[in-house]
């Protein structure tokens, strides 16, 4: 029982995180331009998505 | 163009419309001080290397802060800061080979839809999984405490998941119900909240059984569809919004010190002075005070050839002046312009139009009654042979969630979601779901002539009967003129990179042609009368002849070109058993002769507004009109369609007011369309067929108590899983329809040779 403890705040607490990160890239713009994305990894210079 | 691929096909709009710069910095806002940003759409690019070509020229540019390219919508951001005139955006791309034009970024609010139902599709998502987690533990054989625990876990992750993710749903809900109406979110709130409720009675009660995970995931698999189906509107929103302006957004006003001004059209008020350069749209209702032009009217009135407009004449707002400047006198404000009148027209004929039920809605009408009364009538039965009130109430929650219309809920937007992508690979922009639906009942089409049938610019007849150097001579001269007879000249002619004579002097005299010299020897490309100095000598019909000295040398013939495939594609509608029809702002002659190739009924010249009381007419007889469209004179008939139909290349109203939109030359768009949406229309009859045949058996077992929880989240998904797979059906017909689809252009000029 107090496995419990231990284990299902952590199984949650990871769960929680990945919902963080989600809304947050939502929020930066990361999905706003896909396919653009997917050409710009061939580009040599720095081309961070910018916040509009 | 950039280079090859999908973009390229896109429909190249009213190609040399000159943007002054007055235009760009009405078009940009500011973003912080100093700083202007300006949006571009650049319809052509659609790679890596285009990315980098663009952002590297526009960064160039002295002023220019960050230029960026978004690739998804065809869209470049710049950012700079000038005191001056703006940097020459347009100018630029278009020596990088790319067209381009200015887009107006309107307050999104559609955009925030969109991010609302994925934030709470992400937190629906979060919570289906946790709770799922512990419900399996529970599942396999968790008791006592641990149940109980997990319970509490469960219904601790479930509530704030609900109250997020679940507004979405309870919100439409309310606002059917305030209007005494029901939609399909109605029932869904219903047993979504009746079955969290309940759980958590249990819970506090030591019961074996919750239904969080149901409550929960089917939230989950509504907001998926719910999602993709905002995705869809948002995508063919964007992508029609993209399109050229073609409606000007201000113009030169000569001020009374007589200085000039650029004013937005708004501010335009009747008997100010604006000065028109050849290659703009007139802003406003006007008469023309000095100078001779052509100009084109078609998006207008649907005419095709150039009206000439000279001292006195009076001119349409949305024309575009063609070959000479003009000095007009505004007679109208823009709220009462011809543009205005018709935005009038089309509000008059949505009022007449019935409202169409969108099929889910219909569907819900009939399906929530049942099932509540199903529900109802359950919880008495089990009252009357238990007497045992707790009992049941949990039966007839029982038969609530697995009634719950989850598929049904996805049964609509999955196949329309596939079929909107479908027809967007295909180049046709599709506004909402309900427009599949009344496509795929539609019985008759109405095209209209200029622009939609035809491609709305002149080409020339016989080209290949003409002697090659008069022809490259007048392409020579042609060249430096805008007018669309100047235009197919240049594209008719072989090669224009050694033309034949070295002009001194050439000179734009409107409404007659183009005069230049060649030493002492004079060349005349326009009109018979002005060009030849006997012009008795006119050959037949030639509306333009190419002189030296006043002798012709060569005469050539235009006629507005039928797009690639009407033919086959008039064809393909009436082996449908579809009705066609012409209905033309034209003249009578241009019409006929479309109507005679195609083999179509036809009306011509007719005005604005009998164009939609006719439609009005059809549809009081019964009939469910397609109308195709792309004028300004169209739009009052779009909009009084059952459904609606534009070219990219149609006037900004048109192109809003339509329900589809296609971006490429093919008028095979429409017969695919219809396809496509009669295809949908079986796949959701057939969802909607399993949805009925699934509740036939879940429902008996339901009612006789034996759903556990975990019968009814094998039930949910499983129904879900079968009706999101069918509609992945219409996806896997694909290739075969597209190869069928790229035969046809090859018959299509075969026919179109055929029929002359």
């Amino acid at each position: 029982m107090t496995d419990y403890f231990y284990l299902i705040p952590i199984a949650i607490g990871v769960g929680l995180t990945a919902l963080a990160a989600f809304l947050w890239s939502l929020k930066a713009g990361q999905y706003d331009d896909l396919e653009g994305a997917a050409e710009r990894i061939l580009h040599e210079e720095t081309d961070a998505p910018r916040r509009n | 163009m950039g280079c090859c691929g999908p973009g390229a096909e896109l429909a190249l709009l009213v190609p040399g419309a000159c943007v002054p710069s007055e235009e760009v910095l009405l078009a940009s806002r500011i973003v912080a001080d100093g700083l202007r940003q300006t949006d571009l759409s650049v319809p052509t690019v659609h790679c890596g290397a285009c990315i980098r070509t663009i952002e590297k020229a526009l960064g160039e540019l002295a002023g220019v802060e960050s230029a960026r390219v978004n690739l998804s919508t065809r869209r470049a951001t710049v950012r700079w800061r000038c005191d001056g005139a703006p940097p020459p955006f347009i100018e630029t791309l278009r020596q990088a080979g790319f067209e381009s034009h200015l887009f107006d970024v309107e307050p999104d609010n559609g955009h925030g839809e969109l991010s609302e139902l994925i934030r709470a599709l992400a937190v629906a998502g979060f919570a289906a999984s946790n709770i799922m987690l512990l419900s399996v533990s529970i599942w396999s054989g968790a008791d006592a405490e641990t149940r109980d625990l997990f319970h509490w876990l469960s219904a601790i992750i479930a509530l704030p998941a609900l109250a997020y993710s679940g507004r979405i749903f309870f919100r439409s809900a309310w606002q059917a119900l305030r209007h005494r109406r029901t939609n399909m979110d109605v029932p869904i709130s219903i047993g979504v909240l009746l079955a969290f409720g309940m759980s958590l009675y249990d819970t506090t009660q030591h019961g074996s059984h919750a239904y969080f995970d149901a409550s929960i995931s089917l939230l989950f698999f509504l907001l998926i569809g719910r999602t993709l189906d905002c995705m869809m509107r948002e995508r063919a929103r964007s992508a029609v919004r993209g399109l050229a302006q073609l409606a000007a957004r201000g113009a030169l006003v000569l001020q009374d010190d007589g200085t000039q001004m650029y004013l937005p059209v708004g501010e335009i008020t009747p008997g100010m002075t604006v000065m028109l350069a050849a290659g703009e749209r007139v802003p406003v209702d006007a008469t023309v005070s000095k100078g001779a032009s052509e100009l084109d009217v078609s998006l207008v009135s649907g005419e095709s050839v150039p009206v000439c407009a000279s001292v006195g004449s009076a001119v349409r707002a949305g024309t575009l002046n063609l070959t000479g400047p003009l000095t007009l006198i505004a007679t109208a404000t823009a709220s009462n312009s011809f543009l205005a009148e018709m935005v009038r027209m089309m509000e008059a004929a949505e009022q007449g139009r019935s409202t169409y039920r969108r099929v889910a809605d219909r569907a819900a009408a009939l399906y929530a009654p049942v099932v509540h009364l199903t529900a109802f009538l359950t919880f008495l039965g089990w009252m009357y042979v238990s007497g045992d009130l707790h009992n049941a109430i949990t039966i007839a929650i029982a038969v609530l969630i697995i009634t719950c219309p989850c598929a049904l809920g996805l049964a609509v937007p999955m196949v329309q979601v596939v079929a909107a992508r479908r027809l967007f690979a295909n180049g046709i922009m599709i506004k909402d779901g309900g427009a599949l639906e009344r496509l795929a009942e539609v019985d008759t089409v109405v095209f209209d002539k200029t622009g939609t049938l035809t491609l709305g610019m002149p080409c020339l007849v016989s080209a290949e009967s003409i002697d090659s150097r008069s022809l490259s001579l007048a392409a020579a001269l042609a060249s430096h003129s805008r007018h669309p007879y100047s235009r197919a000249l240049v594209e008719a002619a072989p090669d224009l990179a050694h033309p034949p004579l070295v002009f001194d002097d050439i000179a734009e005299q409107p409404g007659s042609g183009l005069e230049a010299r060649s030493g002492a020897t004079v060349y005349r490309l326009g009109r018979p009368l002005w060009a030849l100095a006997d012009p008795d000598c006119a050959s037949g019909s030639a509306s333009v002849v190419l002189a030296k000295d006043g002798r012709q040398l060569a005469d050539f013939c235009f006629e507005d070109r039928l797009r690639v495939d009407a033919a086959v594609t008039v064809a393909r509608l009436k082996e449908n058993e579809l009705l066609v029809e012409i209905v033309s702002g034209d003249r009578e002659a241009p019409v006929q002769f479309v109507a005679t190739a195609l083999g179509v009924p036809y009306r011509a010249a007719v005005m604005p507004g009998e164009k939609a009381s006719y439609i009005a007419s059809l549809s009081g007889a019964g009939r469910k009109v397609l109308m195709v469209g792309d004028g300004l004179n169209d739009t009052p008939a779009l909009v009084a369609a059952h459904v609606s139909m534009a070219p990219a290349s149609a006037v900004d109203v048109g192109r809003n007011a339509a329900d589809l939109v296609f971006l490429r030359q093919s008028l095979f768009a429409v017969p695919l369309a219809i396809s496509v949406a009669r295809e949908a229309r079986r796949l959701i009859r057939q969802n909607f067929a399993f949805a009925v045949a699934y509740n036939l058996v879940a429902v008996p077992i339901a009612i006789i108590g034996d759903v556990t929880p975990l019968v009814a989240a094998m039930a949910m998904s499983g129904s879900s899983i079968v009706v999101v797979a069918n509609a992945l059906r219409l996806k896997g017909r694909q290739r075969v329809a597209m190869r069928a689809a790229s035969d046809e252009p090859v018959s299509a000029v075969a026919v179109l040779e055929a029929a002359k």
